[in-house]
């Protein structure tokens, strides 16, 4: 049985835990709203670069496709890991990792794969199991722009170009609410453009020619999924870590009533033997 | 008077969503107007500033490139990145741009010299919307009461 001030310094260790965890969840809360709200922000941008995609691509063309359209036959994949940096995030960072690897391990069981990490999760992850991990990107923060995208965005595009890899899929966290956020795998190269409504089909003025235009909105659209993708991972990871937060908050101060209880008992104990001490003595002197 | 819907976005955020009465654009081929039922339009933008009238006052945003499409009658701008002109710190723009001009002086390497180059156009558009910008109004800002 432990000592009663034992019992008590246990309380304000749990105590000051707490404490820590609280403000974690706020801190997470507010930055998950942030994210959310850059996801949104980002929307109409994507959605309108898309629908012209999807013009440009389902133009009639003698020459060849772009080369970030076109499908080789797959004898290597790049997967883009995207995973939090930090962890006290619950179990996002683990799940994203298994479904990252039954990838790699399943889904290309006989096709080498060749890893992009962004976030120090999956990347100690991928070093760890000895995976070939051909660039590493973390720090990105909890606000990246665009711009921040870009160094990622081209090491991609120019090894899918150059033939190094045939196919390029990221793996993120997709945020569907606060609770769940989804592991998810999405093929990024060659890019798949939308089928368009007959009834969309416009006869635009290009200029200045078609490919040119499509030259210029490939590459940002490439640039566009992976900004969207990190979006959807800061939202998840915050997500992830709040709800953690508030659950280690919630077992915190568990943990503190039970503690109270028991410093309670052994209290009234030591009361209560002081109490019988006293009696018998009082009743040896009669 | 006819307008056209004018909508300005980046990958960060919307910069400007309203009716407006004309747009002169920094297109690739060449500097273009657009008024009100334009045909059906796509192209690609390069840096430098782009100006709008809206209900008889102009007013200008710094564009580093983008796309800019037309199509009924609403006009779509996806900008790389984009600053609206009371949002640029001429001091600092001016400053941007000498820090520009000293890399290239310094050529380090190819990629570097492309990259400097590149922010050296960006500093100028963004030092030349603010001057216009300050040379057009000193004093009070948008006339007050102006009738329509």
């Amino acid at each position: 049985m432990p000592s009663l001030r034992q019992i008590r310094r246990r309380i304000r260790t749990v105590q000051n835990t707490g404490k820590i965890t609280r403000a974690m969840e706020m801190v997470a809360a507010v930055k998950m709203r942030r994210a959310q709200q850059a996801t949104m922000a980002a929307r109409p941008y994507a959605e309108k670069m898309a629908e012209l995609l999807s013009h440009l691509a389902g133009m009639p063309s003698d020459e060849d496709p772009h080369p970030l359209l076109q499908n080789r036959p797959v004898e290597r994949v790049t997967l883009v890991h995207m995973t939090p940096d930090r962890g006290l995030c619950g179990a996002l960072p683990g799940n994203l990792n298994r479904r990252a690897g039954s990838f790699i391990l399943e889904d290309n069981a006989g096709t080498p794969v060749s890893v992009v990490t962004v976030g120090r999760k999956g990347r100690d992850f991928m070093v760890r199991a000895n995976r070939e991990v051909q660039a590493v990107f973390d720090g990105l923060g909890d606000r990246p722009e665009l711009m921040d995208i870009v160094p990622l965005a081209r090491l991609i595009m120019d090894s899918f170009v150059s033939g190094e890899t045939d196919a390029v899929f990221i793996s993120f966290g997709q945020f569907v609410n606060t609770i769940v956020q989804r592991p998810t795998l999405q093929q990024l190269l060659p890019v798949v453009p939308a089928e368009l409504a007959a009834d969309k089909a416009v006869g635009y003025i290009y200029e200045p020619l078609p490919a040119d235009v499509l030259d210029a909105l490939l590459p940002r659209y490439v640039e566009m999924e992976l900004y969207h993708a990190v979006l959807e991972g800061i939202a998840s990871e915050q997500s992830a870590r709040m709800v953690a937060m508030r659950n280690a908050t919630d077992n915190a101060s568990d943990l503190v009533k039970d503690l109270t209880l028991e410093a309670n008992k052994v209290r009234q104990e030591a009361i209560t033997n002081e109490l019988l001490d006293i009696i018998g003595g009082t009743l040896t002197f009669q | 008077m006819a307008t056209m819907q004018f909508e300005m976005v980046t990958a960060e955020r919307q910069l400007f969503a309203g009716e407006v009465d004309s747009i002169v654009a920094p297109g690739t081929a060449g500097e273009l107007g657009i008024l009100p039922h334009h045909a059906p339009l796509l192209t690609t933008l390069s840096p430098g500033e782009l100006r709008f009238t809206q209900g008889g006052q102009e007013q200008s945003i710094a564009v580093t490139g983008g796309f800019l499409e037309v199509l009924d009658n609403r006009v779509t701008i996806l900008a790389d990145a984009a600053e609206q002109a009371d949002e640029i710190v001429l001091e600092r723009a001016e400053e941007a741009m000498r820090r520009a001009e000293e890399r290239i002086a310094q050529r380090v390497s190819d990629m570097d010299l492309e990259r400097a180059v590149a922010a050296l156009r960006r500093a100028q558009v963004r030092v030349a919307v603010a001057r216009r910008r300050r040379s057009r109004s000193p004093g009070p800002g948008p006339q007050a009461g102006a009738a329509e």
